[in-house]
């Protein structure tokens, strides 16, 4: 079998795949890699379509432009690869409710869509409070000993361990 | 003076490929499924941090090595405690409800994740977008608050960042060979 259809890849040698992706993002690109601003352009570029060119005079559009940069081909370009990768080693499927959520919070798709709706809410309204995200702080601005980065990180997982844990407590209890 | 592409289209297809490679290592990691991400929040599963940590080692000293020859250069976020301890808060609370992050939900999607197609792209544009609305009152209340800049780590303390580099990179070493050793 060829390495490119296994299944899964050692995760260090995933790690440095993506430390070396993040020297070409450095040298070609002159730019950190980070995928929450694609997001935020999104958003605008969504706002534009109701409110026209206003749209341009938010302050926040004004700082991040809603048009599509590299960093929205670079987040279509993870979708993509991602399947590739998946349909290579046939571990493409379709699932709606994950297998550990069934488990613990029982197998309602809505309740599913539902949760995950606010907490991609609550993702993408932090995101942009501080300013970058798992890739943006968690691996490129921690790379480059950013103090901003790594105060996020930390903060990132602080509040991550607690939600999960009350949140999975809140099931099984 | 660095080499990098000035063209849009350049850039583009460039963003393009990057990411196509990003998302093929994140679904082969397994980091794109929900049960490694929560497994992480709930400290069962390390894969995330094993990655992450590779990662940042890897590109911590390509990057500082690259910039040495003067092939690259520094970005660094601009930080407060306002912004960056806040909002890595408010974060952390979606991460763990949502079970991706922005990156990771990318390739959920591809991977076949309609949990991750249906609420979590849709919350988290409408979140993004919520926050662009009040972005001006909350950066004068709270994201300007405890301003330090877009300071590095060596900077603050003074000193050529290889003497943070080392140590910190042997730490992270350490630690992964101990989650192995404990079979983490």
């Amino acid at each position: 079998m060829s390495w490119l259809e296994m299944k899964e890849w050692s995760p260090y040698a995933v790690g440095a795949g993506i430390g070396v992706l993040s020297w070409l993002a450095f040298v070609l690109l002159d730019t950190p890699l980070g995928c929450s601003t694609a997001y935020a352009r999104t958003s605008g570029m969504i706002e534009r379509l109701f409110r026209g060119k206003k749209v341009y005079e938010k302050p926040y559009y004004r700082k991040f432009v809603p048009a599509i940069e590299w960093e929205w081909m670079f987040v279509v370009g993870i979708a993509a690869g991602a399947a590739i990768s998946a349909g290579l080693s046939g571990a493409f499927v379709w699932v709606v409710v994950p297998e550990f959520w069934a488990l613990h919070a029982g197998p309602s798709a809505p309740l599913r869509i539902a949760v995950a709706l606010a907490g991609g809410a609550i993702l993408g309204f932090g995101a942009r409070w501080a300013n970058g995200c798992t890739s943006g702080h968690g691996i490129s601005g921690t790379l480059q000993l950013a103090a901003s980065s790594w105060l996020a990180v930390v903060c990132f997982f602080v509040a991550g361990v607690l939600t999960a844990t009350l949140f999975f407590s809140a099931f099984s209890g | 003076m660095t080499i990098h592409f000035q063209s849009r289209k350049a850039r583009l297809a460039l963003g393009f490929v990057m990411g196509i490679a990003f998302g093929f290592l994140l679904q082969k990691a397994g980091v794109a499924r929900y049960e490694v991400v929560v497994g992480q929040l709930l400290l069962k599963d390390f894969t995330v941090l094993k990655v992450m940590l590779s990662a940042v080692v890897t590109g911590m000293i390509g990057v500082y090595a690259l910039k040495g020859l003067g092939l690259a250069r520094l970005h660094p976020k601009h930080g407060s405690w306002g912004a960056s301890a806040i909002g890595g808060l408010i974060f952390g609370v979606g991460f763990a409800l949502l079970g991706y992050c922005p990156g990771t939900l990318a390739a959920a999607i591809g991977q076949g994740n309609l949990d991750a197609l249906a609420g979590g792209l849709i919350g988290i544009v409408l979140g993004a977008g919520v926050f662009a609305s009040l972005y001006p009152g909350l950066q004068v209340r709270v994201l300007s608050k405890g301003d330090f800049g877009d300071v590095t780590i060596p900077q603050l303390l003074k000193i050529n960042p290889w003497f943070v580099i080392v140590p910190l990179c042997s730490a992270i070493v350490a630690f992964l060979l101990w989650l192995e050793a404990s079979k983490l």
